[in-house]
């Protein structure tokens, strides 16, 4: 049997009294969407495709590393580290190694510091190609992102070379390195500085002059420098709005001072900026990195740590045979060293901003207490504000060029 | 370049006997200040918007739990002068039931989430606050993680405790 068909009249007036343009719509954005690339929600009130409020929640991963370092031995927390900005994991490792030498005043030699800087600067490299092909990617164009691909997986090849991990590298130790940069690494980074350019060049070509790259990008959560430095922005964002705020310029760490580079900066602060910041630096690591492997040539060979026998782990075939290196490894390994009661600030130029590290200890076996100053998040905070107003297409690559890693936002 | 030492901040200040300013120390080179919780507002703002001094950027905000002193909340704010690149950390030692300090959003708009995360972590009351709610814990939680009266591990577990090395 079927059923009569009855004639639906639809009902206008009441569809034009309640016009839903007139409705705001909630959108949340996250927290596994995949315009994210992170796990991080916002809010969204959207009016059409445009923003007019949004609310901003964090915390997903949070894993209370500063409450976690309370409890662990220094040479513990590289490890916790690793886990802030997982893009460039050797750039918090060395943070934190500087910290702990800071508060110890162990001088590091001339050579460890040379192989600290190649370290960091290929991990920059490592965050920026994977910023600035992200970007790409966001705004449709997909391939660049795969040439820079193959060029971080060579990067994670060197690392993996130097400390046997790819991505949560735990690299180099308190007082220099775990062991010395063998002949392959050497001949990977040299390598590296040989194919490395034609790539970025050929990555130049598909987007600094494309014409639909700019029109998506150019003028697009342009901030001004006074907005930036009132919501603490530090690094390649910072420095797109026009302040050349880099703290490896400022304050050197790790000698930075000798060697010859620009701080790229920007001018108007605005998306196109930060990926033009963000692509100068790529070449300045490069020529740092450069500049390093020659000075490495001029010093001893060989020398991969300081002669801090009372922090610095000795070899194993010595603490089966050698009655100090013993006691020193028992020392080390319980958290029986001593340690100065200070506080101490340190900061380096992370690839997304001054990544400080805030330690107060009390001469026990672990920091009384420590405190990670994360860019990511103090630079995350504009995004809410910001994005009212926006539409949704440039609010994702505002996102996207913020580079916000959600392992730094949460800690 | 280099007139603004650490002698020179401390004179600019002690002029003006209404911070109440103190030190606290110098280790590294970076001065520490000491200050009271309703000084503290004035401080900040005559050090942001001095013209000698001119610490205009705002590097972090966080707190430190000493439970042993009458004023066990530490409330520390690191400045930074990015003319000439002098930092300067000012701490503010507070207590009661809800240990409550003025904000400072009313100076750095990055101040928001950085008392956000001082408040969730250590309860403590940033009055006049536009938002102060939890931002990494989850908002059901009941007490303040990052305070030394809450454990990490197992509190039954001995073998990391600090009398079995000797201390």
């Amino acid at each position: 049997m079927t059923k009569p068909i009855t004639k639906i009249t639809p009902n206008t007036a009441a569809f034009f009294d309640n016009d839903p343009q007139d409705e705001l719509i909630t959108l949340n954005l996250g927290p596994t969407h995949p315009a994210t690339h992170g796990v991080f929600q916002n809010v969204l009130q959207i009016d059409g495709e445009r923003i007019v409020s949004g609310v901003s929640t964090i915390g997903y991963i949070h894993r209370a590393f500063e409450k976690i370092a309370e409890h662990r031995p220094f040479y513990q927390i590289t490890p916790l580290t690793d886990r802030l900005n997982y893009c460039s994991a050797p750039i918090n490792n060395m943070g934190w190694h500087m910290t702990v030498e800071k508060l110890l005043k162990i001088e590091i030699p001339k050579r460890v510091q040379y192989m600290r800087v190649i370290v960091m600067e290929l991990a920059r490299i490592a965050d920026h190609i994977i910023c600035n092909g992200i970007l790409g990617v966001d705004t449709g164009a997909f391939s660049g992102f795969l040439y820079l691909m193959q060029e971080r997986e060579f990067i994670y090849e060197i690392f993996e070379e130097i400390c046997g991990a790819r991505l949560t590298t735990n690299i180099g130790r308190i007082g220099g390195f775990e062991r010395d940069f063998n002949e392959i690494a050497f001949a990977k980074i040299h390598e590296f500085l040989k194919r490395f350019p034609p790539v970025l060049e050929e990555f130049e070509n598909l987007f600094v002059r494309n014409r639909i790259f700019i029109e998506r990008t150019s003028g697009v959560a342009a901030v001004t420098p006074e907005d930036a430095l009132s919501y603490s922005w530090s690094g390649p964002i910072l420095r797109a709005t026009g302040v050349d705020y880099d703290v490896r310029a400022v304050s050197p760490y790790c000698s930075y001072e000798e060697f010859d580079f620009e701080v790229p900066v920007g001018t108007t602060g605005d998306v196109y900026d930060r990926f033009m910041v963000r692509n100068a630096e790529m070449w300045q690591s490069l020529r740092i990195i450069q500049q390093a492997l020659d000075k490495i040539a001029s010093e001893p060979a060989g020398v991969f740590h300081a002669d801090v026998p009372e922090f610095y782990l000795p070899p194993k075939e010595q603490v089966y045979t050698n009655m100090e290196a013993l006691i020193y490894h028992f020392k080390i390994v319980m958290g029986e060293w001593e340690t100065p009661k200070d506080e101490v600030y340190h900061s380096v130029e992370g690839a997304n901003g001054e990544l400080g590290f805030y330690m107060i200890h009390d001469g026990g076996r672990s920091p009384y207490r420590l405190h990670f100053r994360r860019p990511s998040f103090i630079n995350y905070q504009m995004f809410a504000p910001m994005s009212s107003g926006m539409l949704i297409s440039d609010a994702i690559i505002n996102m996207s060029s913020l580079n916000v890693i959600a392992g730094e936002l949460d800690a | 370049m280099g007139n603004l030492d650490n002698q020179y901040i401390i004179r600019r200040l002690q002029e003006d006997l209404q911070f109440d300013v103190h030190v606290i120390g110098e280790s590294f080179g970076l001065l520490s200040l000491g200050t009271s919780k309703e000084r503290i507002i004035d401080l900040l703002k005559f050090l942001k918007e001095d013209d000698t001094l001119g610490f205009s950027y705002l590097t972090d905000i966080t707190a430190v739990h000493y439970p042993g002193l009458a004023l066990p909340f530490c409330i520390v704010y690191h400045l930074h002068n990015l003319v000439e690149n002098v930092r300067i950390r000012v701490k503010v030692f507070i207590g009661g039931e809800v240990p409550s300090i003025p904000t400072a959003t009313v100076l750095w708009h990055g101040a928001n989430w950085m008392e956000r995360e001082t408040y969730d972590f250590f309860g403590i009351d940033f009055q006049g606050h536009p938002d102060l709610r939890r931002i990494l814990n989850m908002d059901d939680l009941e007490v303040f993680p990052m305070r030394k009266e809450y454990p990490l591990e197992d509190p039954n577990r001995v073998d990391k405790k600090d009398f079995y090395f000797g201390r």
